[in-house]
């Protein structure tokens, strides 16, 4: 968010299942080194590694039944 | 160009033809026992219903605005209101938690069988065209209905929803709106982007899906609802976004048509987390006895979402239109539009 305070460490919400939720903007850095980047005010970042949008998440990580 | 207000639609029995006629100045509204009279579902029930709600969102031609709070017309439409809510309350299931009533929705079926699926596996051009015509009633207007749950809310539950919400209106850039991403995507498959275009073909199954954000929108005592409501939208539209994207792709529809579906995958994901964590969260922190409220917008929104389902469905895999007027034919195949491009 533009009017974001810039003096406070950004926020990264965990959980057990499911993405790491990060104050957005975000550049991420993938192992071959290039870059992508999301200006969305919080982003979802895929931690079960099946998201199709990696490194975004795509609810990939669901329960199947 | 002016911008020129939608055209009232062709009414679909006395209930709609009451309202037409009384907005227009010619004819006295419908009575208490033609409310009563007519299918809680039904297509005349639901496009009067329909049309007083659009008075709030861009009116129509020839309709003054001040009509919007008409004293006889706001009671109308509370006599249509209590027949639909009591329509839903009869036949939405009851869930005991919040939790519960979202498990089901975080599960993901192996062989599912809804719209998208069938849409992804085997969605022809025609179907997807019809089915982007009827969605264009909510998508043209998309986060509207919501926004107006704002001022209800407070703390976290505001900060989260007006956060998600900022995003749907393409975070400050008018480009980027998911409102304008759906009439790009309409370009795309050569359908009529103006607004209220597609009124007339919408069957009523597609016209209650609007109608009931609208319903839980404008009534500060259904904001729980409101907020159940939104969380089902945002936690289903990430997984059936992909497969419309997919639909999109595998019929050469456009760049546009996918993109509106790709970029939903994506900030779905996300508007789950934050309407789950904290709009949900938030407002149950402060008001937890409308966590009944919020299970019933989960239940309402999967009932008339199943039920419109049903109705494509039915109409599609027989070979029939879903629309209740035909669409003209796609003006250009999509072999033709690949070469051009």
């Amino acid at each position: 968010m533009p009017n974001s305070p810039a003096d406070r460490p950004r926020r990264i919400s965990v959980q057990r299942k499911g993405p790491l939720l990060v104050e957005g903007p975000v550049e991420v850095e993938l192992e071959d080194g290039s870059t992508v980047t999301s200006d969305r005010f919080q982003v979802a970042l895929c931690t079960c590694r099946r998201s199709r949008r990696y490194p975004w998440c795509d609810t990939s990580h669901r329960d199947r039944a | 160009m002016a911008y020129e207000e939608p055209r009232l639609p062709d009414a679909r029995g006395p209930l709609s033809a009451g309202v037409g006629e009384y907005l227009l100045g010619t004819g006295p509204l419908p009575s208490a026992r033609t409310v009563a009279a007519a299918p809680a579902y039904g297509d005349d029930l639901q496009l009067a219903l329909y049309v007083c709600y659009e008075l709030h969102y861009r009116g129509f031609a020839g309709v003054s605005p001040d009509v919007e709070w008409d004293p006889e017309l706001l009671r109308l439409r509370a006599a249509l209101e209590q027949r639909f809510l009591t329509a839903l309350r009869a036949d939405t299931p009851v869930h005991d938690s919040v939790e519960d009533a979202l498990a089901e929705l975080l599960v993901e079926p192996v062989e599912g069988d809804g719209v998208s699926h069938f849409l992804r596996d085997k969605g022809e051009l025609w179907q997807l065209r019809e089915y982007a015509a009827l969605r264009s009633l909510y998508h043209l207007k998309e986060a509207d209905p919501h926004a107006w749950v704002l001022p209800r809310l407070w703390g976290r539950a505001k900060a989260a929803m007006a956060a998600v919400e900022f995003d749907e209106y393409g975070g400050g850039r008018p480009d980027r709106m998911h409102s304008r991403l759906f009439a790009d995507l309409m370009t795309d498959l050569d359908l009529d982007t103006t607004y209220g275009r597609y009124l007339d073909a919408a069957c009523a199954e597609t016209l209650a899906t609007v109608n009931l954000m609208s319903l839980f929108g404008l009534h500060r005592g259904l904001r729980g609802a409101l907020v159940g409501h939104f969380a089902t939208v945002e936690i289903t539209s990430s997984p059936g976004s992909r497969r419309l994207a997919e639909a999109m792709r595998r019929t050469g529809a456009g760049s546009a048509a996918e993109y509106f579906y790709d970029e939903h995958v994506e900030a779905d994901a996300v508007h789950e987390q934050v309407v789950r964590h904290d709009v949900i969260g938030g407002l149950l922190d402060e008001e937890p006895q409308l966590a009944p409220d919020v299970v019933f917008g989960v239940g309402a929104t999967v009932l008339l979402e199943d039920r419109l389902a049903a109705r494509l469905l039915g109409e599609w895999r027989a070979g029939r239109t879903a629309l209740r007027t035909p669409l003209t034919p796609h003006a250009f195949p999509t072999s033709e539009k690949d070469h051009i491009s």
